[in-house]
């Protein structure tokens, strides 16, 4: 029986050097592992140090394999899987863009106030929302904006970081 | 004036330098003596710079490619950092296949590459190519320096990653302007690395697991691998006392060959595809496997669903993405081969365990009587040379020299691994990740730099030999006496033997015709030929190849037909292994192990 593949939450800190995201995204795509999600920007301005959130699954050889490749690579500080070393939160960000009748914009304001959306661009034919929660609770939010002139989506992808008072 | 930090990293004492002058003074710290390369406009100021001292050698190569080998064969062979200097765009992409070669074998090369003016950069300009996007995948580590300021710590930095934790090869691509401007330099104790330092020392816990496993296992067996060899001369020394004093068998990698003695009786040979079948019975049936510096290769393991299934697997590497990256193991250790083997020794010793002799007399015996098959034997009947007992000879006549073996890739790679014993680690330099046809000749060029007064041998195929027959003018231009012992069956004889196992003996372009006159295409090139047509030549070919101290192309012509066995078909298990047809009848593939490479 093939192993069950599994969701993971990684972690990379880097330097934010030219290339470095290259050699992370070289090192999935060379070795056919999966990217579900990314998200990469500098956290840390002195240092010069970028953290790199990678969402991706397989089974737990595979996923042993990508940290220790993560790992291996030069410019990484440190390599943390969110999801097994403790409980952690992730959220992400999307924009939203919904462009329909005038019932329809009407209706799309409501589920948007009930869900936390927050409205920041609007024209007489169009809004834009934005939306920040878990992954779910957006796929939920574009699901519900689908027969309302869903328009345009935009997702920043997973953030993520350990709870409790502890830093990576 | 500059601000203080800058003053006490910047050398003041230096005079000032160009960008090349830089790199020139940054090799020479790092003990580089001889560099391998080829010119272009790209790396001009370096010439001009290399022309003008006289600390570090050059070796003018006839293809980038040969450059890298080269550098292998050098770095493999002495301990030290390879280096390889070439231009821009295809001076870069002719060093890939090398490159990968050196990662896939774990050997530490620094590649210095030409690139275009940084302000030219992306333009797509003459002989411009993304050198680094190229070798990204192809490195351990790369650089484009695009700053003066960076440029020493950079190649005192390359050299650190190159050396260290899994060695592999280092890419810095230098645009020209960098080389021609002023640089400061910064000295090689000044540069401190900030996120790369693997781990070498083993944890005393694991240590203590391993050895009380090893002090309960009846049927136990050493797997050892080039990483023995990578961890330094000591190592192998540290592995000898530690297989002798706990009385177990060991079996060694294509790569590891060397570092155990050969011709020792604890050693059953090497394992894998073509290995022995003491050796690879033993894998199987064993109940403790510890494994060190190997990587559980396809080529080692066979099918791996059946690979070794009674046994508790302990796995020392150094590099942690090995470890149960292909078999899962019991229990991985992340350490420096030499370190963990010392440390194995050390708890070895203090726990006092007994004499062993006594439960693994079973094993031994067991392994005699797989031993009495005399997997590897072969018949040498009538004038036709069979490719075997030339290798046999060719150690017989030079064991007693200071002999280096060089090999392609190929039948006459797993011969020469077969039936060239060798005793010390260092001496054997082959391309067993890549499988790089084309490797053998000019690795043995680097060899014989760094080894000037010794005999170095490439065992060598007529098509792998004609992949890079052009570094023949590199050997004789700066009297290097390599020897080239080419067993010339006019086949590809590696492919040839898969299309007659698993294609129905449909020789699809596996046949070379008109290959050139090997002695005139030595005395072309200002080398020597000999040839040996029936076996009562082929021993005074190889005394006179001995005598003479020029470049040798030995003509070696060996019988078409024969076979590497054992064999382990492709998709088959270590217990599947098949002798010569006399013994076991033809080999025959699966539909499954077909497909395999």
């Amino acid at each position: 029986m093939p192993e069950q593949e599994r969701r993971h939450t990684i972690a990379v800190l880097v330097d934010n050097e030219p290339g470095v995201l290259a050699r992370v995204i070289g090192l999935f795509s060379g070795r056919g592992y999966n990217i579900d999600s990314l998200t990469v920007a500098e956290v840390d301005h002195v240092q010069h140090l970028s953290r790199i959130n990678i969402v991706t699954s397989g089974t737990e050889q595979v996923i042993e394999q990508i940290k220790a490749l993560l790992d291996k690579l030069v410019p990484v500080h440190k390599v943390s899987d969110l999801t097994v070393e403790g409980p952690h939160v992730e959220r992400e960000l999307a924009l939203v863009k919904v462009a329909g009748e005038r019932e329809q914009m009407v209706q799309a304001l409501r589920i948007a106030d009930i869900m936390h959306g927050r409205l920041v661009d609007s024209t007489t034919e169009s809004f834009v929302f934005e939306i920040t929660g878990s992954s779910d609770q957006l796929d939920a939010f574009i699901h519900l904006m689908e027969p309302l002139g869903l328009a345009e989506v935009s997702r920043a992808g997973v953030v993520a970081m350990a709870r409790g008072p502890k830093g990576m | 004036m500059p601000d203080t930090i800058t003053a006490t990293r910047v050398d003041v004492q230096m005079p000032p330098m160009t960008g090349s002058e830089v790199v020139l003074e940054a090799l020479a710290e790092q003990g580089v003596e001889v560099v391998f390369g080829y010119p272009g406009g790209a790396v001009l100021p370096i010439y001009d710079a290399i022309f003008k001292q006289d600390r570090i050698r050059h070796i003018l190569v006839r293809h980038e490619q040969g450059a890298v080998h080269a550098a292998e064969g050098y770095a493999r062979s002495s301990g030290k950092v390879g280096v390889i200097l070439v231009t821009s765009g295809p001076g870069a992409t002719n060093t890939v296949t090398g490159l990968t070669d050196a990662l896939m074998d774990s050997v530490p090369v620094v590649c210095l590459t030409g690139q275009v003016p940084t302000h030219m950069i992306g333009n797509d300009a003459f002989q411009e190519a993304d050198t680094v996007g190229i070798t990204r995948p192809c490195t351990k580590h790369n650089y484009l320096v695009k700053s003066p300021d960076d440029l020493a710590r950079v190649i005192h930095e390359a050299f650190h990653v190159a050396r260290s934790g899994r060695p592999g090869p280092v890419v810095i691509d230098l645009p020209k302007d960098i080389l021609m401007g002023q640089a400061p330099y910064r000295r090689r104790a000044d540069v401190q690395h900030r996120t790369y330092n693997p781990r070498v020392e083993p944890q005393a816990d694991e240590i203590d697991r391993a050895v009380t496993l090893m002090a309960n296992a009846r049927r136990p067996i050493f797997y050892v691998g080039g990483g023995v060899i990578n961890a330094g001369l000591q190592a192998s020394v540290a592995l000898a006392e530690l297989v002798r004093e706990t009385g177990f068998p060991i079996t060694l990698t294509l790569m590891g060959l060397g570092a155990y003695p050969g011709s020792d009786p604890q050693f059953l040979g090497m394992l894998g595809m073509h290995g022995t079948l003491e050796a690879n019975l033993a894998m199987h049936g064993c109940d403790l496997m510890i494994a060190i510096g190997a990587r559980f290769d396809d080529r080692v393991t066979g099918r791996l669903d059946s690979f070794s299934p009674g046994s508790t697997k302990i796995h020392i590497d150094i590099d942690p993405s090995s470890i149960n990256k292909n078999v899962p193991v019991d229990l991985g250790i992340v350490a420096d081969a030499g370190r963990a083997i010392e440390a194995l020794l050390g708890r070895w010793r203090a726990k006092k365990v007994r004499s062993r002799a006594a439960q693994l007399k079973p094993w031994w015996d067991q392994i005699a009587a797989w031993r009495a098959k005399d997997s590897l034997r072969y018949r040498q009947n009538g004038k036709v040379i069979k490719p075997q007992y030339a290798i046999q000879r060719l150690r017989a006549l030079t064991k007693d020299r200071e002999t280096y073996i060089t090999t392609e890739v190929g039948q006459h790679q797993m011969w020469a691994a077969q039936h060239f014993t060798l005793d010390r680690p260092r001496y054997w330099m082959t391309s067993g990740g890549l499988g790089t046809m084309g490797y053998g000749f000019p690795a043995s060029l680097g060899v014989q730099v760094a080894h000037p007064d010794a005999l170095v041998i490439d065992i060598a195929g007529e098509a792998s030999w004609v992949m890079n027959m052009q570094e023949m003018s590199t050997a004789v231009q700066y009297r290097l006496p390599v020897k080239s012992f080419i067993l010339n069956n006019s086949y590809m004889g590696m492919v040839r033997q898969w299309q007659e196992f698993f294609h129905g003996n449909r020789y699809s372009e596996s046949y070379m015709d008109s290959l050139p006159d090997f002695v005139k295409l030595a005395e072309a090139f200002g080398a020597v030929g000999l040839r040996a047509e029936t076996v009562d030549e082929v021993d005074d070919v190889i005394k006179a190849m001995i005598e003479v101290d020029r470049p040798v192309i030995c003509d070696i012509v060996v019988d078409r037909a024969e076979n590497v066995y054992p064999m382990i078909p492709g998709g088959a298990a270590h217990n599947e292994i098949r002798l010569s047809p006399e013994d076991d009848g033809p080999v025959q593939g699966s539909e499954k192990g077909m497909v395999l490479v």
